[in-house]
């Protein structure tokens, strides 16, 4: 099992120009601000099961960047259809990594799906995804950063990680129109 | 940019090119299907075919962070799958356009349509959408245009309902 914030700030140190980063709602967002501020990082704090789709809106409209969406079992959960929409309208550009803790630990640690009988990886397949895989080792540290920056996508990654509760680290601002703003500006258009 | 004969559809088609949407989202419904082949053979618009409603507020909303203005298309019952993602366009102030097409109003067939056909200006104006509604083929255009307009001028919501008695009701045969 992987420590998940020390590994998204792993993943995200020496972050390329060419990178934006999207978190989903919980605990991804504060690891993502977690990494160091950054304006081309957007967190959702709300809008539960919009991540995935936000990041494949993002990623087609702006084929010349590459990204990167941090998200839970939880958010994706809620969103598996998104996973086939994605899968039948490629964008080669974007990245899903799935901290799968198996767990909704904001709200107490329930367990979700994945803590049963439910494999994301295998949901990502079936859904038409031909590059998704399972990370249970820090040794495949080069193998993400080859995907998240060089490979055909789109690609789904499952990190399985530590269930437990680890401090806030709250972004530039929780006003999402400040927030998006500000990451705006950091994409030419 | 297609040839046009007279139809409403062509008319919503023509406010999409005029400003500059680019990429139209969809769960169908067959009053859309002519504007959804339109955008289809344009190969400047992205058409884009959701699993459920909802998918479309989030994707609208990235590919606008990402400098490319979108709509939504669906029927009234899809509305009520989409009323927590609504918060994302509100709270970041992201302009977001959708177009719906409307049962359970006017000669409708099926009785399970009627709850959400009820509701859906409801939800949407408790949501803080505003909306707009078309109910004559010859107000379709400018009524799209003027909510496209709201929508992307102010960084806001804004729905247009077209009316089920422009549309038509399906009358169903068993058998």
């Amino acid at each position: 099992m992987i420590d998940r914030r020390p590994f998204v700030q792993k993943i995200l140190k020496n972050r390329k120009d060419n990178l934006r980063v999207v978190s989903g709602i919980g605990t991804s967002t504060w690891d993502l601000m977690s990494a160091g501020d950054n304006i081309g990082n957007f967190g959702f704090i709300g809008a539960m099961g919009q991540s995935i789709p936000f990041a494949l809106g993002l990623a087609t409209a702006q084929p010349n960047l590459r990204i990167l969406l941090f998200t839970g079992d939880g958010d994706t959960l809620m969103s598996l259809g998104s996973l086939a929409t994605i899968a039948n309208h490629p964008v080669s550009n974007l990245t899903v990594i799935v901290l799968d803790n198996e767990s909704y630990v904001e709200t107490g640690s329930q367990p979700t799906a994945t803590a049963g009988k439910s494999d994301l990886e295998l949901i990502a397949k079936g859904s038409g995804f031909d590059n998704c895989y399972t990370v249970k080792s820090e040794d495949d540290y080069d193998k993400i950063i080859n995907t998240v920056y060089n490979e055909e996508g789109p690609s789904l990654i499952v990190i399985k990680c530590e269930a437990k509760a680890t401090p806030l680290v709250f972004p530039h601002s929780f006003d999402g129109a400040i927030s998006m703003n500000r990451f705006m500006s950091s994409i030419k258009t | 940019m297609v040839d046009l004969v007279k139809d409403w559809r062509n008319d919503i088609y023509a406010v999409f090119k005029d400003l500059d949407i680019t990429m139209v989202s969809h769960v169908p419904d067959a009053g859309h299907t002519p504007l959804i082949n339109l955008c289809e053979k344009d190969n400047e618009i992205d058409v884009v075919t959701l699993t459920t409603e909802q998918d479309g507020v989030g994707l609208s909303c990235g590919a606008y962070a990402g400098g490319k203005r979108s709509a939504l298309l669906m029927q009234s019952s899809g509305v009520g799958n989409c009323i927590n993602a609504l918060a994302l366009p509100n709270i970041c102030r992201i302009p977001f356009l959708t177009v719906v097409s409307m049962r359970g109003e006017w000669g409708e067939f099926v009785p399970w349509q009627v709850p959400m056909g009820l509701g859906t200006p409801k939800v949407l104006e408790a949501m803080d959408i505003k909306v707009f509604r078309a109910d004559y083929e010859e107000e379709v255009g400018s009524t799209v245009d003027a909510a496209a307009r709201f929508a992307f001028n102010t960084n806001r919501s804004a729905a247009v309902l077209l009316s089920q008695k422009m549309i038509g009701a399906k009358q169903f045969k068993n058998g």
